[in-house]
């Protein structure tokens, strides 16, 4: 559960054990001001609840409502259990199931996104509402955890609610387990004929050209962007005429600073690089909680390439297409980087 | 003339070729006698009991214009010698009736039976094929092996023979309530095994919708190489949900090594090239199948559906069951939560009063 939901679902709890019900305003209290704002118009309930805390006026309507609220609930996730369990659901080509993502990655990956990483969105308005849109960002933070926050920035902010169809490197979908994750939640591997096809379906497509440099590199080379291939992602959005929206992502090099790169132990598994954060190897698994950076992820104006749909083979101009892409995120992260003097601030 | 027609998809093309009137002859060509089953429809066939190598005569003597070629075994079967055997018809079958049909003078249609495992499998695949993706790895099934080396022959006989139409047909695995394939043995099993960490997406075509692409491509010209299978995806996990059967997922090499078992011990016949389909899935683009054929097959949830209906008898759990557990649950906690208000009321009224 969300933690709206659990704030909206307050109310009845405080109803159930009457003595309770002083707790919560105590928390709102506490927080800071514009969380206390956002919480007063999200849950209306407690504020008449305050003056009235004794009276038992409110209470025969109250519980009535709230038995609905749990009632629907639990109708509605064993619902979601057996359409699960029947197999009563549907997923397209590339394997995406969009009921699945929507009820249990996407909740989950929104604690992150909010309250964990305090993620700030500008310029979402430069997505277009329909038709294929190319997203190309900057990679970090050695667990690409920048592709999936900006795939639940796009689900939350947008306001058509749009899915980012994400390009993986075949590693990803090399490992059981984590390729049917990433296949399930939308992503394919960074081919042409995938992104092509993603493309022309009107899909948004997100792609990190500095692959594994980029979420590779180590905490000293933070913010410099590393080099972006060859660019086969502006042919593949020239063949198709889709416009190329720069996103730069500021934050995820500080989840995971990675202080240096054991090649040799790397090699040995058959991954690109072993990371040594300040928590990683040393903590085991707890060294996988991600640092409580703050985040900022913005979206730069769309770049148009439907006129520039005979040029897919051109290697110049795809070459200048893809600096300018780059350069442009570059610039970017450097103003969005003057926005947050302070990687761990509030 | 129709090769394999002792078989269950040959069997049918040969009869519903023979039942059409624009067709004068309809010869069947198999090594083997035709089962009790399927001798009833072949009835208007004219067959001759041959194999490949002395066919190959046959054939000029008959003077044939179309040649269906549906000889292809899908699976070793042990009892009629197993890989080798396989082998033998699959590649060296063909090779043999493609060298036969090139000195055929007469001959001007070679529909030739493939299958999606051309595309082989690896983890680089693009999520769809096209008619025009190459394999990137070499398959480590032995089907796909064949498959492989009957397209490269067809390759050659469209260079040498350029005036015959040849039509080759990439058909996913076949599915209906009767057919008995692998897959549907497969599907049929109360426990199914899967591979852990993996959930192919698969997609199938409906024996009927197969029957009437290979009438057409007889009857119409459609030279070319074409998907054929049914719109639409199920991952593994999905059919065996739908199919009310209980998945046991193991791992990649233990699922080899029980099946290597159980081929030997002559259960289940699960090969390398199930194994490769259930870890890499394949999905193809049927577009221009639909627009060469102007036919459109049913859905893969459709052809599953209808393999369903005939193979209820197993299933565990069932979209009723489910429902009805569902049902179940909701009553039992509402039931519960309607107690526990109740004596919360009247804790509630009795501190009150």
């Amino acid at each position: 559960m969300s933690q709206e939901e659990r704030r909206r679902a307050l109310p009845g709890h405080s109803d159930f054990t009457l003595p309770a019900a002083a707790a919560p305003k105590a928390v709102n209290g506490r927080r800071p001001v514009p969380r206390a704002g956002r919480r007063t118009q999200a849950a209306d309930a407690p504020v008449p609840d305050a003056p009235t805390s004794d009276a038992p006026a409110p209470e025969p309507e109250q519980p009535a409502d709230v038995v609905d609220v749990w009632d629907q609930r639990i109708a509605g996730a064993l619902a979601f259990l057996r359409r699960r369990l029947a197999g009563a659901y549907e997923i397209d080509d590339f394997g995406f199931d969009p009921e699945l993502t929507d009820s249990v990655f996407y909740p989950m990956l929104r604690v992150l996104y909010r309250d964990w990483f305090r993620t700030e969105v500008y310029g979402i308005e430069n997505v277009p509402d329909t038709g294929g849109g190319l997203l190309v960002g900057n990679h970090s933070g050695t667990l690409a955890l920048d592709a999936v926050m900006l795939s639940v920035a796009l689900r939350d902010r947008h306001p058509q609610d749009r899915y980012l169809r994400l390009l993986g490197a075949d590693l990803v979908f090399r490992m059981p387990m984590l390729s049917e994750l990433a296949r399930k939640a939308g992503a394919t591997v960074a081919c042409h004929p995938d992104a092509e096809r993603l493309m022309s379906a009107g899909e948004l497509v997100g792609v990190f050209p500095e692959g594994f440099k980029g979420i590779g590199k180590r905490y000293a080379d933070r913010y410099k962007l590393q080099r972006f291939g060859r660019g086969g992602f502006v042919s593949a959005a020239l063949r198709t005429g889709t416009p190329i929206i720069p996103v730069a992502i500021v934050g995820a090099e500080e989840v995971y600073p990675m202080l240096a790169d054991l090649k040799p132990l790397a090699r040995l598994l058959g991954v690109p690089y072993f990371p040594v954060t300040p928590t990683f190897p040393w903590l085991g698994p707890l060294g996988l909680v991600p640092l409580p950076s703050k985040w900022l992820i913005q979206f730069c104006p769309p770049i148009p390439t439907a006129h520039l749909t005979e040029f897919a083979d051109d290697p110049m101009v795809v070459y200048n297409l893809s600096d300018q892409v780059r350069e442009t995120i570059q610039a970017t992260l450097h103003t969005l980087l003057e926005k947050r003097p302070d990687p761990f601030g509030p | 003339m129709v090769t394999g027609v002792s078989r269950f998809l040959g069997a049918r093309v040969a009869a519903r070729l023979a039942a059409d009137p624009r067709i004068e002859r309809v010869i069947g060509l198999d090594p083997n006698e035709p089962p009790a089953g399927l001798a009833g429809l072949l009835d208007d066939v004219e067959l001759i009991r041959a194999d490949a190598r002395a066919a190959s005569g046959a054939i000029a003597d008959l003077g044939a214009e179309a040649m269906v070629h549906l000889a292809v075994t899908s699976a070793p079967d042990p009892h009629a010698g197993g890989r080798a055997a396989m082998k033998e018809q699959n590649v060296i079958g063909t090779m043999q009736l493609i060298a036969a049909a090139q000195a055929a003078p007469k001959l001007r249609k070679l529909v030739i039976r493939s299958s999606t495992a051309a595309y082989g499998a690896s983890f680089k695949d693009p999520a769809v094929f096209t008619e025009e993706t190459e394999p990137r790895a070499v398959p480590r099934g032995s089907f796909a092996r064949d498959i492989l080396d009957i397209e490269g022959y067809v390759r050659g006989f469209r260079r040498r023979r350029p005036g015959v139409d040849a039509t080759v047909l990439r058909f996913a695995p076949f599915l209906s309530s009767t057919a008995d394939t692998t897959l549907t043995r497969y599907f049929s099993q109360p426990l199914v095994p899967t591979v852990w960490g993996r959930d192919a997406r698969l997609q199938f075509v409906h024996v009927d919708d197969a029957l009437e692409i290979l009438h057409r491509s007889v009857i119409e010209d459609h030279p070319g190489t074409f998907n054929v299978a049914g719109a639409g995806v199920l991952s593994l996990s999905q059919a065996v949900r739908r199919a009310g059967r209980i998945s046991v997922p193991l791992l990649e090499g233990t699922l080899s090594s029980v099946a290597a078992v159980a081929r030997t011990v002559g259960i289940g016949q699960i090969g390398l090239d199930q194994i490769d389909l259930f870890v890499h899935g394949r999905v193809v683009d049927t577009t221009r199948l639909v627009r060469e054929f102007g036919f459109t097959p049913r859905t893969t949830a459709e052809a599953f559906e209808d393999f369903m209906q005939g193979h209820r008898a197993g299933s565990t759990l069932t979209a009723d069951r489910l429902a009805a557990a569902e049902q179940a649950i909701l009553d039992g906690i509402r039931r519960v939560r309607a107690a526990a208000e109740q004596t919360a009321d009247t804790a509630v009224g009795g501190d009150r009063s």
